[in-house]
């Protein structure tokens, strides 16, 4: 295994003040968290826990889903500790508060390993020791395999690293229910399988800084029309994959119809994604394509959400 | 002789931010306390109290 090395001494912009006292505020670092991959991480284990019903304290589920949010967020700030450099070169990144000179890399790592091993240590007494073990887990693969790893060494970085961001629901119904099942490991699947369109439809229109950072992006190592048509076929699994919770019987008929009209746009875009292949066109297609993957897993989601804890489920089948 | 130190003089941007942070871990920590009590009580409910003299 190789492990990439990045350069944090020379990405750092601005000099520390007062040497020693840490310049940054509360909101940077609660940035170092990642607050929008925190809530999908929420949101995704959230679903995770109601489709099973768990038969437990409404308080011990709500602190099982702090402390997965919690480590999610220690994950990113891991992430963020280790990709200081190349943050500083991407245009999307070149703000966030290590390379702007807020908080220093060492701190950042020290806040990143605490809140793993607290929300770890937390998680294992609030519920057990499974969820802890594949929090855990979720923590490493994202900091460790993704970020150290797999991003600067392989186009197939966030294929393989997509796992990290689709565990949540598997972490969470170990929370509630003392073990993985069916309905988790289908969820992971749908993240899993989503991850590839959503992140290349940003490295289509995003592929001159990811170039500047030396990423090895799909559209950098393979070129944008290979690209796109792994986008075409990771869709066209993708759509009829999001329908195996119907098959399974925890989407009802609202799932069913979300599901299925969500995975024909994602379908009519990644199409058209293949087919316009130059100039302004093929870049807002994939914006597009972008922005409606992010809707399309949203709403997936968020009606599992409503169907189980809103008791609007109705069953498609029987 | 010894040159003593130079002391550290803080901004008064730095002293607030230091505040900041410094209340933010004390809410934190409060929380934490808040939170591990409450669950105790849901985890072992009236039985927490249950115990030989």
């Amino acid at each position: 295994m190789t492990i990439a090395t990045n350069s944090l001494t020379e990405t750092t912009t601005e000099p520390f003040a007062t040497p020693g006292l840490s310049q940054g505020d509360v909101a940077d670092y609660f940035a170092l968290l990642k607050p929008r991959v925190m809530f999908l991480v929420v949101f995704t284990a959230l679903v995770g826990m109601v489709v099973v019903h768990p038969d437990v304290h409404p308080v011990v589920a709500f602190a099982s889903l702090l402390m997965i949010a919690i480590g999610g967020g220690a994950s990113g700030c891991l992430n963020m500790w280790w990709d200081a450099d190349i943050d500083a070169v991407m245009t999307r990144t070149r703000k966030r508060p290590i390379p702007a000179g807020k908080i220093a890399p060492g701190e950042a790592l020290a806040f990143g390993l605490f809140l793993s091993a607290g929300s770890v240590i937390m998680l294992g007494l609030v519920s057990n020791w499974l969820a802890a073990g594949l929090l855990a887990f979720t923590i490493v693969f994202y900091a460790v395999i993704y970020s150290m790893w797999l991003k600067r060494s392989t186009p197939q970085n966030i294929v393989i690293g997509g796992a990290a961001g689709a565990l949540p629901p598997i972490v969470a119904q170990a929370a509630v229910a003392g073990h993985v099942g069916w309905e988790s490991i289908i969820l992971f699947a749908i993240i899993f399988m989503w991850t590839p369109p959503h992140f290349w439809a940003l490295a289509l229109v995003k592929s001159g800084d990811y170039a500047r950072a030396g990423i090895p992006m799909m559209p950098n190592v393979k070129g944008a029309d290979h690209t796109r048509l792994q986008i075409l076929v990771y869709t066209l699994i993708l759509a009829p994959l999001s329908l195996a919770p119907v098959a399974m019987g925890f989407g009802g008929l609202a799932y069913a119809i979300i599901g299925t009209l969500g995975g024909l746009g994602m379908l009519a875009l990644a199409v058209q994604v293949y087919r316009l292949r130059e100039g302004e066109p093929a870049a807002r297609v994939a914006q597009q394509l972008f922005g409606f993957s992010i809707l399309y897993l949203f709403l997936l989601f968020a009606t599992l959400l409503a169907e189980h804890a809103f008791g609007v489920f109705r069953p498609v089948f029987g | 002789m010894a040159q003593r130190p130079v002391p550290v003089r803080l901004t008064p941007e730095e002293q607030k931010r230091r505040r900041q942070r410094s209340l933010a871990i004390a809410l934190t920590l409060g929380g934490l306390v808040l939170l591990i009590f409450v669950v105790t009580m849901a985890k072992l409910g009236p039985q927490v109290l249950n115990r030989p003299l």
